[in-house]
């Protein structure tokens, strides 16, 4: 199994560990992935999210590369920027979701999730012939941290000295030396609360590591979390997870990722994408909570009120913040309108939903 | 209250003319936060061994088995609305059911030094 560059102390924290996409990767940590939730919405916590893939584009023509592989506007991406988009098949299904940080003049990292990672690596290898471009896997050599949470800027702003809150916008992307560890870091995330995401060299990552939870840990309440808690803190906020919102079948109207496709430009998959628009969607996705107790999963079938089959769910799970049982299921476009009531068959059992107004919890930068 | 352990983890205990009920310690730390208990029924018979309940947690969904033979009396409403108890208080708080059984069910079960031996292969 793949270790991440901190992996020992996963370990050494008792962490409860799992294999995700071939990496060993911790769960949750000794006060447990609801804390874990709680403490992310009102302070901080740290997250190894190196197990996703870092690709390096480099070339004159990798502007115009990404641009026909991803969705959103590229071009309009500053050096110092990042965005988030979609790669798709031809078909306008998705091969994954990515983040695309703009690093310098023809340079640009691709972020990708970890399980996608040699598909990805393929398609971008597959296009890149009639562009002037290098397209290298800088993830064996690499660390990806989150550090998330309403205290993270402020307390970060107190340990490097610099006005950040107020001159670092949201998905910008800066260098920081930080107990002489040399790190690049964006104001992006994924779980719905404002922080960053760290990106560093291998050798100084455990470093950095203890030393963010310690020098944090003085001005604020700080832990480790673990996958458990990134899934449901990016369910709230109702950000999708690739292999469940999202797969090579799903085009991005159907779970409401119209928002990062930009029609202006030229994409692979663009012209199945318009011809969906044209004829109109027959499924898309929709958050419900049940009314009655019970933790609906993956898999599970979704009934209209009268017991009818009519969709399955994809996430499902208890949602801290909002104190409810919720899931994301696609559903005939009919039984989308939030306040529909649905069923949802929890083993046999069928339990009353009902949909939900997303997201269920808003970003507070947003 | 001599406690004794089934295999699957759950407990019992004899607590007046019943047997209570719950899950070991050591399996709520396993499962993680509990999130949700699907209790059996009042009434309900049950058999040794045999799925009684659902214990769900952050990841996935458990069986629940019953650890004795006989007729649930008593369910631990409190876990409706707490289910964290199995976590914070396995032993006592957060109980699952009472059971009226009989004892030689109960004397199937691993006493707790049986059990403690068997956990020591559980990990590796």
């Amino acid at each position: 199994m793949l270790k991440t560059a901190v992996n020992s102390f996963h370990r050494e924290q008792n962490a409860r560990m799992v294999e995700y996409a071939g990496w060993d990767m911790p769960l949750f940590y000794a006060m447990g992935a609801t804390e874990e939730h709680r403490l992310v919405r009102r302070s901080a916590g740290l997250f190894d999210v190196s197990h996703m893939g870092r690709f390096r584009i480099k070339g004159s023509g990798s502007a115009s590369f990404l641009d026909y592989l991803i969705t959103s506007d590229v071009r309009s991406l500053k050096i110092g920027q990042s965005g988030y988009g979609l790669l798709l098949n031809r078909d306008g299904g998705i091969i994954d979701d990515i983040f695309l940080y703009h690093t310098g003049p023809e340079d640009y990292i691709l972020v990708v999730n970890a399980s996608n990672l040699n598909k990805d690596l393929d398609w971008l290898n597959e296009h890149k012939s009639a562009y002037d471009v290098t397209v290298t896997d800088e993830s064996p050599e690499t660390s990806l941290f989150a550090l998330q949470g309403p205290r993270v800027l402020p307390v970060l702003e107190i340990l490097t000295g610099q006005n950040l809150q107020d001159e670092w916008d949201r998905f910008g992307i800066r260098e920081f030396l930080f107990e002489d560890i040399p790190f690049l870091a964006g104001r992006t995330g994924y779980t719905g609360e404002d922080g960053v995401e760290i990106f560093v060299s291998n050798d100084k990552a455990l470093a950095l590591w203890k030393s963010l939870l310690e020098k944090f840990s003085l001005h604020c309440e700080i832990a480790p979390c673990g996958l458990a808690s990134r899934d449901s803190l990016r369910f709230e906020p109702g950000f999708p997870l690739y292999g469940h919102e999202m797969n090579e079948s799903i085009l991005p109207p159907q779970a409401l990722l119209k928002w990062a496709c930009y029609l202006e430009s030229d994409f692979i998959g663009k012209e199945a994408l318009m011809a969906l628009l044209e004829k109109g969607l027959e499924t898309k996705l929709i958050t419900l909570s049940l009314i009655e107790k019970g933790v609906p999963r993956e898999g599970y079938e979704v009934l209209s009120k009268e017991g009818e089959v009519i969709g399955q769910v994809v996430s499902g799970l208890y949602a801290p913040t909002v104190d409810k049982y919720c899931a994301n299921a696609f559903v005939p476009v009919a039984f989308a309108k939030a306040g529909t009531e649905l069923q949802v068959s929890l083993r046999g059992q069928p339990k009353m939903a009902v949909v939900e107004k997303r997201p269920l919890y808003k970003p507070v930068y947003r | 209250m001599e406690i004794r352990y089934a295999k699957t983890h759950e407990w019992a205990g004899k607590d007046g003319d019943l047997y209570v009920c719950g899950l070991s310690e050591y399996a709520q730390d396993k499962v993680g936060d509990v999130v949700f208990v699907e209790l059996p029924e009042s009434g309900a018979e049950v058999e040794q061994n045999a799925p009684f309940g659902v214990i769900e947690s952050v990841k996935a969904a458990n069986d629940l088995f019953s650890p004795l033979n006989g007729v649930v009396a008593e369910i631990n409403s409190a876990l409706e609305d707490e289910p964290e108890l199995v976590n914070s208080s396995p032993l006592k708080d957060g109980w699952i059911c009472k059971i009226k059984s009989d004892d030689q069910s109960f004397s199937a079960l691993m006493s707790e030094d049986e059990y403690k031996e068997f956990l020591k292969g559980q990990d590796e």
